[in-house]
């Protein structure tokens, strides 16, 4: 009697143990290491965790404050030969070093399994391969040449319609320093005076003059009368800004438009979680999005994650294929970059549920002609650096010519490589 | 004497351990960030050797040029500036005031804050739109400007006025207790003869101060040459690069920037430099002093 118990009590066990061990079995814990940590960045990232624990991963979080901070805590873990499963980079040539001494695992078993090359915009691809060889995976566009603005400003300011060329922006704030607030929030920091300066001379110079000097170093093109123009569109927004703007944060700039201090902010598409945060969400009732003016174009940015090899192989393990092949699926795209500010990666995800920035971002994207990729994507940090200061010294100099400006930028893109 | 060398072994051993982690830690990191200097590192240390290159670009590049001018300014100035509020605090606390407990208190406080929060509540006083120029216009002067955060030949003033208020209270304590330390009788003295006070501080107080004038420009020194957290908070090298420094520059290229040639070849600089300024006055103070106690 008591033997027969102890058996049924013991099979018991095994049969609730079993599953569990199974699944201890299967899930390889899977550490990845990112920067998000900002509230919508957070639940960003939780989206793909959560997929991936679904899928029948296990998502280790490591949250690293800080794109510099993150960054370096991978490289180091990387060569030191304690590399995590995955590890955020921003979409471009951050990562150059990494495939060219050997450290990131080639995913093109996964990339051409899931057909990548054919539902990722060919900039992205490009940014995220090196030889035809995916070794990381993108997983949302930033705009960068978007342009917010506070209606009801707008409204008491006279101004009617958004503006579509630069002589419209140019009356636009002419009108918005009469009505006695501050046209543009501007974040006077170098990179934003960089991405700000990029925007204008997409939409002034164009796309292929855009491309000729950021990716073909081309000297000629940056002696042309149509650089100098945009760089003389760019000298005279310094009219336009208030004496408190050096050293500004890009969200205290977004403050101010919150607050209808200021007309409008030219920044990427992450500021829209600053606005949603504010109860006004962007192409709402209170604030209005539209891309800088001109010449058409979206200048893309973005994030990828690198896998490092965790093994002999230059396979990615199954662990890794996993959260690989987990972070581009529709469901994944669609939920993590509509809290992300993003779009999707994958242009053939159904947006129609995501914001109405989104959408005319996801329009533009959806054209290869307008898909302009970012400095990050075409220069090397080295060379990005240098573009900054040469930007926020023409922008913080009062006075400075644009002909002087053209001769040191000359310079930058000639020691380019 | 062989005798007493025999007896050295057993410190030796029990300092070895210490010796090794200084030559390998510290002697060996040095040695180790020269070396990769040489090289064409981008992202990752590699050991593809080019030269005097970096070298090269580094003093062709006006930022890093800037930076060194930058340092040489903002350290005069802050040294200089918390030395004699420093010093003139502990003046005024030595006489006996009422309340010296609270006052050293409130004095020696910013001190206790980091830089970094320094910097950033002076970045918030100093903003023309939000701290003191706007408050004071607001209260009817609206002519009054203080803008020099965002002047790109006034800014690293600024730095100045931050660093000067975080670091003064530490002059002060140190100065307070070299103070405390003067013999009462000095100034019985001094009373008799009628030698006015400020006149004593000046030729017989200070003089008698100098070993905690010297360890207190050292304390200075070694916090102007790794100045980066108050630049990168009150101004992050801005406006423009008006306040970039050397510190901020290694940085830039060590991380951001994907340069470690670059950023080792400044830090190396960074380095012989203190080094070129610091060998003459080790060796004032410990060689000779070695040498007269030898003589003694």
């Amino acid at each position: 009697m008591s033997k027969s118990l102890w058996r049924t009590l013991l099979c018991g066990a095994c049969f609730a143990l079993s599953p569990l061990a199974a699944e201890a079995q299967e899930a390889v814990p899977a550490e990845v290491i990112h920067w998000w940590t900002s509230g919508g960045e957070a639940a960003a990232v939780k989206v793909i965790a959560d997929r991936f624990d679904a899928a029948g991963g296990k998502w280790v979080d490591n949250a690293v404050a800080g794109t510099d901070n993150a960054r370096a805590a991978a490289v180091n873990r990387i060569v030191g030969g304690n590399p995590p499963a995955a590890s955020q980079f921003n979409t471009g040539r951050q990562f150059d070093d990494l495939v060219g001494q050997g450290l990131l695992a080639d995913l093109s078993g996964v990339a051409v399994a899931e057909g990548w090359a054919k539902i990722i915009p060919g900039p992205i691809a490009a940014a995220a391969t090196r030889n035809g060889k995916f070794f990381a995976v993108p997983i949302n566009i930033h705009g960068q040449n978007w342009l917010f603005y506070n209606k009801d400003v707008f409204a008491k300011a006279g101004i009617q319609d958004v503006p579509t060329s630069f002589d419209a922006l140019f009356a636009a704030l002419d009108k918005l320093k009469a009505a006695g607030v501050v046209p543009i929030a501007w974040g006077g920091q170098a990179w934003q005076e960089e991405i700000v300066f990029e925007a204008v001379l997409l939409g002034q110079g164009g796309k292929d003059l855009f491309l000729k000097v950021f990716r073909d170093h081309d000297l000629e093109a940056v002696h042309s009368p149509r650089f100098r123009e945009a760089v003389e569109v760019f000298a005279r927004m310094k009219a336009y800004v208030d004496p408190g703007s050096p050293g500004r944060a890009w969200n205290d700039a977004t403050a101010m438009v919150i607050a209808g201090h200021a007309g409008l902010q030219i920044m990427g598409d992450w500021a829209k979680g600053e606005f949603n945060a504010a109860g006004m969400a962007p192409g709402g009732p209170k604030v209005g999005c539209s891309l800088m003016p001109g010449k058409p174009g979206y200048l893309m940015g973005g994030d990828v994650f690198v896998f490092p090899k965790l093994g002999p192989g230059a396979t990615p393990t199954a662990a890794q294929a996993l959260l690989a092949k987990t972070m581009l699926d529709p469901v994944t795209q669609l939920e993590f970059n509509k809290r992300k500010g993003s779009i999707p990666v994958r242009i053939d995800v159904d947006t129609s549920s995501m914001d109405p920035c989104a959408q005319v971002g996801i329009a533009m994207v959806r054209d290869p002609a307008n898909q302009v990729p970012s400095n990050y994507f075409l220069l090397t940090a080295d060379t990005l650096g240098a573009v900054q200061d040469a930007v926020t010294e023409f922008w913080n100099t009062p006075g400075a010519d644009a002909k002087s400006f053209v001769e040191t930028f000359a310079g930058v893109i000639r020691s380019a490589h | 004497m062989a005798q007493s060398r025999r007896h050295d072994i057993a410190p030796l051993l029990a300092l070895l351990p210490a010796l090794l982690i200084v030559v390998f830690a510290y002697a060996g990191t040095m040695v180790w960030t020269v070396c990769i200097s040489f090289t064409d590192s981008r992202l990752l240390p590699v050991s593809d050797f080019i030269g005097l290159e970096q070298y090269a670009r580094l003093f062709s590049d006006a930022r890093w040029i800037l930076s060194a001018r930058n340092l040489v300014t903002f350290g005069l100035l802050f040294v200089g500036g918390s030395l004699v509020i420093g010093f003139l605090l502990a003046a005024f606390i030595d006489q006996k005031v009422r309340c010296e407990d609270l006052l050293r208190t409130v004095f020696l406080y910013p001190y206790a804050i980091s830089f970094i929060v320094t910097g950033l509540v002076w970045q918030w006083m100093m903003n023309p739109s939000l701290g003191i120029q706007a408050s004071v216009r607001g209260m009817g002067w609206t002519s009054f400007t203080f803008d020099w955060v965002v002047q790109r030949d006034m800014a690293i003033y600024a730095l100045v006025i931050a660093g000067v208020w975080q670091s003064s209270g530490l002059v002060m304590a140190l100065m307070l207790a070299g103070l405390r330390g003067v013999d009462e009788d000095l100034w019985k003295a001094a009373r008799i003869e009628g030698i006015p006070t400020w006149r004593v501080y000046m030729s017989i107080v200070l003089p008698l101060l100098r070993p905690v004038v010297v360890t207190s420009v050292v304390l200075l020194s070694v916090a102007v040459v790794k100045a980066y957290d108050l630049v990168v908070a009150l101004t992050n090298g801005g406006p423009g690069n008006a306040t970039i420094v050397p510190a901020k520059f290694v940085m830039d290229y060590l991380f951001t920037r994907q340069n470690i040639g670059l950023a080792t070849a400044a830090s190396s600089v960074m380095f012989v430099t203190v080094l070129a300024a610091l060998a003459p006055w080790l060796y004032q103070e410990y060689f000779k002093a070695h040498r007269a106690g030898g003589h003694a």
